[in-house]
């Protein structure tokens, strides 16, 4: 592993007419660490995250991946296939992330075919590997995604984003639509992947529960600030914010009760 | 009224509700696909199931009615109406599918080139298609026929022109949204390039909607076809064509002799109806089932 971060953002800025979504968001990500953006809906979460991927542009700011920049909208094909392998991105929603009439082989062979020398049995094997590793069976990869559930849609999504090997994977609210037992799944594989090979996650979510099991430093987002920043542990037993303490306390936990929120 | 009267009412305003379904759905889609194929067979197999040349006049058999050598009759130069609407099926189904698979083809084209491209190019096309859609097909094809000479290819073109904004309008709408799902993001970061995630991801997506636009469309153009060689811009004498042969009949009409307009009309109306029925259908099975 080397010194050079595997993201640095810096002053990001993103600017909707009058309206401010995204305010000087600095963030710095070391190789193989993971990160989690936390903060209610609204804060800016997906904008960031969709600035850095380069799905958004850029009002202010900088971001560099790998000490290079993003590359601009004409930027070369070898550039972009470049690009792919540092960042790649789950959605929040399974059900419009994927192609609906490509079988979810299909894709992830697809995304193979364009990366890596792979021809033949061998592409197959290295599809089948891949599926085999977020848990889907041939079954499920000869289906088109209708007809399988929204978990086992995002294993697939998690899937076609590895195929490419990338250092960061950005997960914008990607448990966020499923049920909580599914959720524990999902976020059980994104521990066991990170254990079997050298990945980063920016994991962006409003529930801080699901923080620790994944991500050793966490920033907390409001109103398209930085409000706080530090290790996991620090942040949740000893949170300096007052909104963060407000997060912190409406996670649901045993003996929780629900208070009302205006 | 009592609760069993009320039931009983109930009980039949129910089963007619349900019947009527039925009748939409699967019945009707199964009448008028039964229809269209078979004007489609006929059209194919036209000279193996014509009883007569339908160009050979007999001076001795002129506007006669049904017979048993003559089933529809004969038209004013005693040439056989069956015969006549058999082969022309042909020109009259030909020219209205060439018109429906063309702008289908070059609408969808364009349309998905506006939609992907954005700004400036999107900006154009539409302009482009909005200046010949405030153009009524009828204009183009007088302005085409006085061009070119009136005949059937002429309105073929004209009337491709005129139908390419209606496919456009709608599949750029689609087109749009599509090009915005998360999919295609997901697929641009991946690597992919955009015309592979046009041709392979975005167009297949939208091809069951061009399918029942242009399946929809097919019975109106047709109709215009039809209208066309009506007026004498379209097919010419002698072929034989549903709408010129309710032209040609249209005389004897008044002479009590209302055979070949008659059977030509019919053949018109119920193969329009047919299809019409055909691509409602089709379209609520195709867009309605699937989200
Ligand atoms: N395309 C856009 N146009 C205008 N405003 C937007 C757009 N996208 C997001 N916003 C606004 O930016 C703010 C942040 O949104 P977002 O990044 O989606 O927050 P989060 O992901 O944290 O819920 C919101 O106020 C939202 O309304
Ligand atoms: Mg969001």
């Amino acid at each position: 592993m080397t010194d050079i971060p595997v993201l640095e953002v810096e002053g990001l800025t993103k600017r909707f007419g009058e309206h401010t979504a995204v305010d000087g968001v600095s963030l710095r990500l070391a190789s193989g660490e993971s990160l989690a953006v936390v903060g209610e809906s609204g804060s800016g979460k997906t904008t960031t995250a969709r600035m850095i991927t380069g799905l958004e542009s850029i009002s202010s700011g900088t971001v560099t991946m790998g000490g290079r920049p993003l590359p601009g909208p004409r930027a070369r094909t070898a550039e972009r296939l470049a690009f792919a392998r540092r960042i790649q991105m789950v959605f929040q929603d399974p059900y419009t992330s994927l192609d609906r009439h490509q079988r979810i082989g299909d894709g992830i062979a697809e995304v193979l075919a364009r990366h890596a020398p792979l021809h033949g049995a061998e592409l197959t094997r290295r599809r089948d590997e891949l599926l085999d590793q977020v848990g889907l069976d041939r079954r499920q990869a000869d289906s088109r995604p209708r007809h399988l559930s929204g978990g086992q849609r995002q294993r697939a999504a998690i899937a076609r984003a590895l195929a490419v090997e990338p250092e960061l994977l950005v997960l914008d609210e990607a448990v966020a639509a499923l049920d909580v037992s599914v959720q524990a799944q999902i976020v059980n594989l994104l521990a066991e992947i990170r254990g079997q090979r050298p990945i980063s996650y920016l994991f962006i979510t409003h529930d801080l529960g699901i923080v620790p099991h994944l991500c050793e430093r966490v920033v907390v987002m409001r109103e398209g600030r930085i409000v706080e920043a530090g290790p996991t542990a620090e942040v949740l037993t000893d949170p300096r914010d007052p909104y963060t303490r407000d997060l912190i306390d409406s996670v649901p936990r045993p003996g929780w009760k629900p208070r009302r929120r205006t | 009224m009592t609760s069993y009267q009320l039931a009983s009412v109930v009980g039949r305003r129910a089963r007619a509700a349900r019947l009527r379904r039925l009748l939409r759905g699967k019945l009707v889609l199964v009448a008028a696909g039964a229809v269209v194929a078979l004007v489609v067979l006929a059209a194919v197999f036209a000279p193996l199931i014509a009883p007569y040349d339908p160009n050979a006049v007999d001076p001795m058999a002129v506007s006669q009615g049904s017979s048993a050598a003559h089933w529809l009759g004969t038209d004013d130069t005693g040439r056989d109406i069956a015969s006549r609407l058999l082969h022309g099926a042909r020109p009259s189904l030909l020219a209205p599918l060439v018109v429906t698979v063309g702008a289908g083809l070059v609408g969808t084209a364009l349309a998905v080139a506006a939609a992907w491209l954005g700004g400036w190019w999107d900006r154009a096309i539409t302009a482009v298609l909005d200046v010949v859609f405030g153009f009524p097909g009828l204009v183009l094809a007088v302005v085409g026929a006085a061009v070119f000479g009136a005949g059937l290819k002429i309105a073929v073109l004209t009337l491709t022109i005129a139908y390419l904004p209606y496919v456009a309008r709608v599949v750029r709408g689609s087109a749009l949204k599509e090009r915005n799902l998360p999919y295609v993001a997901a697929l641009r970061m991946l690597g992919l390039g955009g015309g592979r995630i046009v041709l392979r991801h975005v167009v297949p997506n939208l091809l069951p909607l061009v399918l029942v636009q242009t399946a929809t469309a097919f019975g109106y153009t047709l109709l215009d076809v039809a209208a066309f060689s009506f007026i004498g811009l379209g097919a010419q004498p002698p072929t034989a064509e549903w709408g010129l042969m309710v032209a040609q009949g249209a005389p004897g009409i008044l002479a009590g002799a209302p055979q070949e307009s008659l059977y030509a009309g019919l053949a018109i109306v119920v193969f329009v109806v047919a299809c019409s029925l055909l691509g409602a259908g089709l379209s609520q099975r195709l867009t309605g089932g699937e989200r």
